[in-house]
């Protein structure tokens, strides 16, 4: 298979294509993993195990033994593992997103979502409304989701249950641990006025 | 952090040991023999002769403090040799198994102060595989016995059981000073020992070592009555601690100094901490972040009051998980600062612009790439004193983007003149900044650049970097310690070797063509002493042309070279005083008939040791 491929989201196609050229040619591919077990992200593991590295190889081949693709070798470069470690952790946040369950009421299922794609309430909420076919309306700080049969709802750190909206968004991603859709009359319990 | 110089040049050995620890040595302490006085019966009897000159050279060889003088006085005949074994009282010991704990305590009576090294560097990047060796075991028995009123110990790469950091505390009634870097095999109960026994404890450093959390308030486990702490450094003890504890110890150690925190200490905490120690000269400052997330209005502490109180400060470090927001509280103290080690801060040019531009009298600084190119100009533009810079990637793989290159270096090299110790970690490079270093900062003595793709050459020329490491070598007349890396050809060593006459330590990795190479600074270094080289295309002939010198050296690390087994046992039989271990990379005990995956040699006076493990053969 070559060519374009068109993109599912989430699926990565192009990763898992049979190509003639070598692999790390096509700029746009460097940081993508041909990992065809899951549909994850690529981890950073994953990453370091292909992408090319320019030149050199191509120029001075007898040095390299190894195909273009660069194995991450054992002890390089020279940096000693804790502050190696410093950073992987910080890193696989940066590169993996925040992923929390959403969960409806009513509903048999549940859904997760990456918390980083979105870049505020407006984008997570109408996301919200297209996974799960609903209408939850507009936020207002002393009317809640008025007029609306669900509320959007997040456990946090300290295990509370919260109205989504009322903290400023950055605070909302570090705090957030999973999302649920209220509905019904719990939602109305929570600021609506009718 | 240390700031001390041994960093730049490990292996000085004309440095006094006083240098490794930062304060002056004692020579106060008082070791005069008794030496007969006129008899007080009315009979005057003349002191034998050798008496008076023991005494006058006792007292003489009290002043001479560098290891490398008393080695020599050591030599002149055997009175001298003895006397000098009586009056030495800081002993370095850079290869543990160069020599056994007996032959050391037989010869050297009264020591106070011991510096022990284990392991090879090459240990520290995974290349080494565990149980090798260096057990601190054997040593800390004979001390213990042989020298109870020891008061300093620093180690370096060795393997340290709880077990006998017990023993130390146990057997060490005078004991103040353990400073332990790159150790690994204890965990926080040996801490809790050592807090609680060693009563007249004043320096507690621990240094990039691997400690076992074995979930024990070590912290709470000082003296209540107060301590004589003088430093107390644990940034690198990963595990939560009590901080209540933390506080109270802090507040009944009048003499404390330096005080470096891990990251369990939030910047809440850490001014409270700072509050009750304004006289602090060196602080690491732990996370540098709120555990909580804090709205705005809410009160947070009078953070930049506390920093703007500690008059004294010098050294900052730590910024474990920074908060970039945080940054512009410690803006008071950096008119101070002569050290700042940002290499766990991952801020940007602009971030680090607010900071350094405050820190006119910087000479040593660490930092993270993030700063990129941009940043580091920023640290050429005010930094005119700099004398020791460490670029570390935040990204530590070969294939990542690199924020960091020559434009930097050059940049570096033109503002900061007068610099001696060079650590850089970048993707590109160019001959031509390495050559304008060479000239712009002749001062240097360490040069360390670490180019992490694999042979990657000049990325503009497309040259090896030859030419680069060559004007390195030509031009800084005072260079002892060199790391290199990128594209290299023989023609590069053959530079080393003709030029890097006082070159010392030599870092190797995928450099080379041939055995030429080797050759080259084999032949060319008297002044060779640590060699470590991996994945390079030198064989038994390079191996063999360097007999005139292995005496010389303390050791010679080679993995994934071309070095055959036969190769290996051949050099052994010429060499007697070498002990040539092979070893399995991996860490399994068949033999291997291709080439040999580590060979690690060094000389001693003991011949192969005893603790082997089974992946290693002595040849």
């Amino acid at each position: 298979m070559e060519g374009g491929v068109v993109y599912e989201s989430g699926l990565n196609l192009k990763a898992t294509e049979l190509r003639l050229g070598l692999p790390g040619t096509d700029e746009s591919e460097k940081q993508t993993t041909f990992n065809i077990r899951n549909n994850k992200r690529p981890s950073p593991d994953t990453v370091e195990d292909c992408g090319s590295s320019g030149s050199s190889d191509d120029k001075h081949g007898g040095h390299e033994t190894a195909p273009a693709a660069k194995a991450q070798v054992v002890g390089w470069p020279p940096i000693r593992s804790y502050r190696k470690n410093s950073f992987q952790a910080k890193k696989i946040e940066v590169e993996t997103g925040i992923y929390v369950k959403v969960s409806m009421d009513g509903a048999p299922y549940l859904r997760k979502i990456d918390l980083k794609v979105y870049k505020g309430y407006p984008e997570l909420l109408k996301a919200l409304e297209n996974m799960f076919k609903l209408t939850i309306g507009e936020y207002s700080e002393r009317e809640g989701y008025k007029g609306s049969e669900y509320a959007p709802t997040y456990e946090d750190k300290d295990g509370d249950w919260m109205l989504v909206g009322d903290v400023p968004w950055d605070m909302f991603m570090s705090s957030c641990k999973r999302l649920r859709i209220m509905r019904g009359s719990e939602a109305r319990g929570l600021g609506c006025s009718i | 952090m240390r700031e001390d110089r041994s960093e730049m040049s490990e292996d000085d050995d004309s440095a006094s040991p006083s240098d490794l620890g930062g304060d002056a040595t004692e020579t106060s302490s008082n070791i005069s023999r008794t030496s007969p006085v006129p008899g007080g019966g009315g009979e005057y009897v003349s002191p034998y002769p050798d008496q008076v000159l023991e005494n006058v050279l006792e007292n003489v060889l009290m002043f001479l403090t560098s290891r490398r003088d008393r080695n020599a006085a050591s030599l002149v005949c055997k009175s001298w040799y003895r006397v000098e074994a009586l009056t030495r009282l800081d002993l370095f010991i850079g290869n543990c198994y160069s020599v056994s704990p007996r032959r050391v305590t037989e010869r050297f009576l009264r020591v106070l102060s011991v510096t022990l090294k284990g392991k090879p560097r090459f240990a520290d990047f995974n290349l080494m595989p565990p149980n090798w060796g260096a057990h601190f075991t054997p040593w800390v028995a004979a001390m213990a016995y042989s020298y109870p009123a020891l008061e300093k110990l620093h180690l370096k790469r060795m393997s340290v059981t709880d077990e006998d950091l017990g023993i130390l505390a146990h057997s060490l009634s005078s004991f103040k000073e353990l400073v332990l870097v790159c150790c690994d095999g204890f965990g926080t109960s040996g801490l809790a020992i050592i807090a609680s026994k060693c009563r007249q404890l004043r320096v507690l450093d621990l240094i990039d070592d691997e400690v076992r959390d074995d979930e024990v308030d070590w912290i709470s486990c000082f003296p209540e009555e107060g301590t004589s702490l003088e430093s107390l450094i644990f940034d690198c003890v990963d595990c939560p601690i009590n901080f209540e504890a933390l506080e109270r110890l802090v507040a009944r150690s009048p003499s404390l100094k330096k005080l470096s925190l891990n990251r369990y200490v939030s910047i809440g905490q850490l001014y409270s901490l700072m509050i009750q120690a304004p006289q602090l000269t060196h602080l690491g400052t732990g996370s540098f972040s709120s555990s909580e997330i804090v709205a705005q209005g809410d009160q947070e502490p009078d953070y930049v009051s506390a920093f703007a109180a500690s008059r004294s400060l010098v050294c900052l470090s730590g910024f474990r998980e920074i908060i970039a927001d945080y940054l512009p509280l410690i803006y008071p103290v950096c008119a101070n600062l002569t050290s700042l080690n940002f290499s766990y801060a991952n801020i940007d040019a602009e971030q680090l612009r607010s900071v350094i531009r405050h820190c006119h009298k910087l000479q040593i600084f660490w930092v993270l790439d993030s700063v990129c190119d941009e940043g580091l100009q920023v640290v050429a533009a005010t930094c005119k004193d700099l004398r020791e810079l460490r670029v570390f990637p935040i990204h530590a793989r070969e294939d990542s983007e690199g924020p960091v290159s020559e434009v930097g270096l050059l940049a570096i090299s033109e503002g900061c003149r007068k610099l001696q110790s060079l650590l850089y970690f970048c993707q590109r490079m160019t001959n031509a900044a390495v050559i304008a270093m060479s000239k712009n900062c002749p001062d240097l003595v360490v040069f360390r650049l670490c180019i992490m793709g694999r042979h990657r050459p000049d990325h503009i020329t497309d040259e090896p970097m030859d030419e680069g490491f060559g004007a390195i070598v030509k031009n800084c007349k005072k260079l002892t310690r060199l790391a290199i890396s990128g594209l290299l050809t023989d023609k590069a060593f053959s530079y080393i070797g003709q030029y890097g006459k006082l070159v010392r330590t030599l870092s190797v990795a995928f450099a080379g063509d041939s055995d030429m190479g080797l050759k080259h600074v084999l032949e060319g270094c008297p002044r060779l002493q640590k060699l470590e080289i991996r994945d390079s295309p030198f064989g038994d002939t390079a191996l063999h042309s360097g007999l005139h010198h292995y005496y010389n050296m303390r050791f010679l690390w080679m993995s994934a070279c071309s070095l055959t087994r036969q190769g290996c046992k051949e050099l052994a039989q010429q060499m007697p005083l070498l002990v040539v271990e092979v070893i399995n990379g991996d860490g399994r005990e068949e033999e291997r008939d291709e080439f040999v995956d580590i060979l690690y040699m060094y000389r001693s006076l003991e011949g192969p040791r005893a603790d082997l493990p089974n992946f290693v053969k002595i040849q």
